[in-house]
């Protein structure tokens, strides 16, 4: 009878699943559908002028890749290690310690060795060695250099739409390496042959031409900001009258155009109109330059100061003293690092000075360009609002440290000023998640596409990870951030991960605690339509006393008044 | 006679240690070591949540199994492994590893009890509980899949929704007191 009993490694002996021990330059990606993002339309590259507008398909074995392919990658990488130092620096400093494998998220959640950010600038660092050094050129592997192959150029368009520029791994690299710069690189050389995007490239053309991402036009854009009026006025109660491309107005406000359109980031919206409603700023929209965020960042750096130029060009055109921005990611980082070499000094804007506090931006000297945030928190800090930050207090929340402000803008304590001053309930996530450290949404980058979810689920696992932490451990159900991609992201990622925590921007939190003078009953709903004393209730808290309805009615009281 | 429960028990650390080597070897050779090596749960989720885990689920199958119990912690593993690279075989084939892994950690008491039949009956026994194991595993990365497509189809529902909702072309039908019926005859 015992000998029928099956040995252990008879029992279910088809499951084997170890992969295969191969050289990490045998080994090819495979492109897998939810795993990589479609490529960009032909029209879409043709209307900035790119190289190479083809239909192409990842999946298939011919990628149609220009003849003379080779000689524009070669040439390409030689022209950018002439004219980017850093670049040339980063290909060869690294010594391989190894401080940055696992510090980056897209490794962590997929545990692919090809994410560590030392392997994803080998990519390419390998190409370096192999084509263009004496040692690497002779003894290919061995001294870590190989030959240029198409295979190549399919890995390089795999990884490096696979990373999502955050830098999280410069924080630990003792030579300072940003693999984020060698991605934007990497992406540049990529774009020489036509390998784009569709989630950057139609998005950049819709920027470029019409004035922001999604493509609307200025009477549309207008449209949909009025739509939102339309909200507020229903369930805040206030008549809200913006201007449009108005000359001479003081300040020209910018933010990305998913905060006009999609959720959650329409919420965040209508919180600006309030707020400056509720300031009686001297402020305009502008249709034209109703983009703050710029996707020409994740192409080539012609692109991103071109559509950079347009926020400016605007300025100018309409005359205003300078700019206030909204809540966006990567809008600031090319703001605070790269605009004023680009497009700066925007000689023809005045320093900013808050009109309400008197406070002069010194920081924001030469883009003349202040961050809602920090024009908020200085508003606090002076006093200038009646904030009853009780009304948020069915929120248990945890603050999102956006890689790009926080990283790239050093954006650390204003925001959590804020926050800290607009709500009771605020727990911070683990130490080594937040603040420098903090993890990616894993869809910055232009990787925020529907087709690739499953690849930004495991991007974002380590983000998610850590609210789950903070969900058990204080009960956190909102997750509070300034980036429109992380609005958009972060609802879909916590939907898989933690469902129980939902997603804002910070100026909405603001907008609820704020007390407006002659409050009205519509008062008692949020600005997503919902009953705050039915989320009181839930929250086990006693209900507001919001105003009573007037009994004439609203809209006789209207009347009379004309 | 021996009695498999306390054997399992005392011999958990081992069993736990070689499951969990099994599952890690499922992922490349460089990230094996990562993902063994890094202790804390926020650098190194994947590993972590693996390890707690399957330790909550061993405990579980040694005492019988309950399906709303062990659920979560089978969830939160099969939850990372729904979304990485593997086939649905893949990401739930771990489960049945444990057999092996048993197996092997007991194979000088199952020698000893060649022919008879209490210690094997006994293991019968467990290896059907894994045998529902797996399937519960199964279901649960049928659900997340599920999920991943419901949450794709919601972001393009969602976008549609706010389109139709700005063209102005949604009629809103508004709250009746009480349903419009047709008259009795």
């Amino acid at each position: 009878m015992a000998t029928q009993t099956p040995k252990p490694q008879e029992i279910a002996k088809g499951l084997s699943h170890q992969p295969p021990s191969e050289n990490w330059m045998d080994t090819k990606p495979e492109f897998r559908s939810g795993m990589y993002c479609h490529p960009v339309k032909v029209a879409s590259l043709e209307g900035m002028g790119g190289a190479f507008a083809r239909e192409w398909n990842p999946t298939e074995a011919d990628w149609k890749l220009p003849a003379d392919w080779k000689g524009i990658v070669k040439d390409g990488l030689k022209d950018r290690l002439r004219r980017f130092r850093s670049f040339q620096v980063f290909m060869d400093i690294c010594v391989r310690c190894g401080a940055c494998a696992d510090k980056c998220h897209f490794f962590i959640g997929t545990g692919d060795p090809k994410n560590m950010p030392v392997l994803r600038a080998e990519l390419i660092r390998s190409i370096y060695r192999g084509e263009f050094r004496t040692a690497g050129k002779i003894l290919g592997k061995l001294a870590g250099g190989r030959k240029l192959t198409e295979e190549v150029i399919k890995e390089w368009f795999y990884y490096f739409f696979q990373c999502t520029e955050c830098r999280r791994c410069s924080v630990f690299c003792p030579y300072g390496i940003d693999t984020a710069e060698i991605t934007i690189i990497a992406r540049e050389i990529l774009n020489l042959l036509g390998l784009q995007i569709d989630w950057i490239g139609t998005p950049v053309n819709a920027c470029y031409h019409v004035g922001n991402h999604l493509g609307l036009k200025p009477h549309t854009f207008k449209e949909n900001i009025e739509y939102l009026l339309g909200d507020i006025e229903e369930n805040v109660g206030i008549t809200i009258e913006p201007s449009f491309n108005r000359k001479g107005a003081e300040i020209l406000f910018v933010t990305p155009s998913g905060d006009v359109f999609a959720d959650p980031g329409i919420f965040t919206c209508m919180s600006y109109l309030i707020l400056f409603e509720y300031l009686g700023l001297d402020y305009t929209w502008s249709t034209y330059a109703s983009e703050g965020g710029n996707f020409g960042f994740f192409t080539s750096n012609e692109t991103m100061k071109r559509l950079n130029y347009k926020m400016y060009a605007e300025s100018k055109r309409l005359g205003v003293k300078w700019i206030l921005g909204g809540e966006c990611g990567h809008m600031w980082r090319v703001v605070h690092q790269y605009m004023d070499t680009m497009n700066g000094p925007a000689d023809h804007l005045e320093v900013p000075r808050s009109p309400i506090t008197g406070t002069v931006f010194e920081n924001a000297k030469s883009t003349k360009m202040v961050h809602v945030t920090e024009f908020t928190a200085d508003l606090i800090k002076n006093g200038k609002l009646n904030l009853d930050k009780s009304r948020n207090d069915h929120y248990t929340v945890t603050w999102h440290d956006s890689c790009n402000t926080s990283r790239g803008f050093g954006f650390l304590e204003e925001p959590r000023y804020v926050l800290r001053n607009v709500v009771n309930n605020f727990y911070e996530m683990p130490d080594q998640t937040i603040r420098e450290q903090t993890f990616c949404c894993g869809s910055g980058s232009g990787l925020n596409a529907g087709e690739n979810l499953e690849q930004r689920f495991r991007g974002g696992l380590p983000r998610a990870n850590a609210v789950q932490f903070v969900h058990e451990k204080h009960g956190v159900n909102m997750l509070a951030n300034i980036c429109a991609i992380d609005r958009a992201a972060l609802k879909p990622l916590m939907d898989y991960w933690v469902p129980a925590v939902n997603v804002c921007g910070l100026s909405e939190l603001v907008a609820n605690a704020l007390v407006i003078p002659g409050e009205k009953a519509a008062r008692s709903t949020n600005l997503r339509g919902e009953e705050i004393n039915d989320l009181r209730e839930e929250a086990g808290l006693e209900p507001i006393e919001w105003p009573e309805e007037d009994e004439e009615g609203g809209e006789a009281g209207e009347e009379g008044e004309e | 006679m021996a009695n498999l429960q306390e054997l399992l028990k005392a011999k958990s650390e081992t069993i736990l240690e070689h499951w969990f080597d099994l599952i890690i070897a499922t992922y490349p050779a460089e990230s094996v070591q990562y993902f063994k090596r890094t202790k804390d749960a926020f650098q190194n989720p994947v590993g972590h949540t693996i390890h707690r885990e399957m330790k909550a689920v061993f405990d579980e199958l040694l005492t019988g199994l309950d399906r709303e119990r062990v659920s979560p912690f089978v969830d939160r593993i099969v939850r990372i492994r729904a979304v990485q690279d593997y086939a649905p075989s893949q990401a739930v084939g771990f489960v049945l590893g444990l057999k092996q892994v048993v197996r092997k950690a007991l194979a000088k008491e199952l020698e000893a009890a060649a022919g008879a039949r209490g210690l094997l009956d006994q293991l019968t026994d467990f290896e059907s509980r894994v045998d529902e194991l797996a399937l519960i595993a199964f279901d649960i990365y049928m659900a997340c899949r599920q999920k991943i497509y419901e949450i794709q189809a919601q972001e393009v529902k969602s976008m549609y929704y706010n389109v139709l909702r700005r063209a102005d072309i949604l009629c809103p039908i508004p709250e009746q007191e009480e349903p419009d019926m047709p008259p009795e005859k």
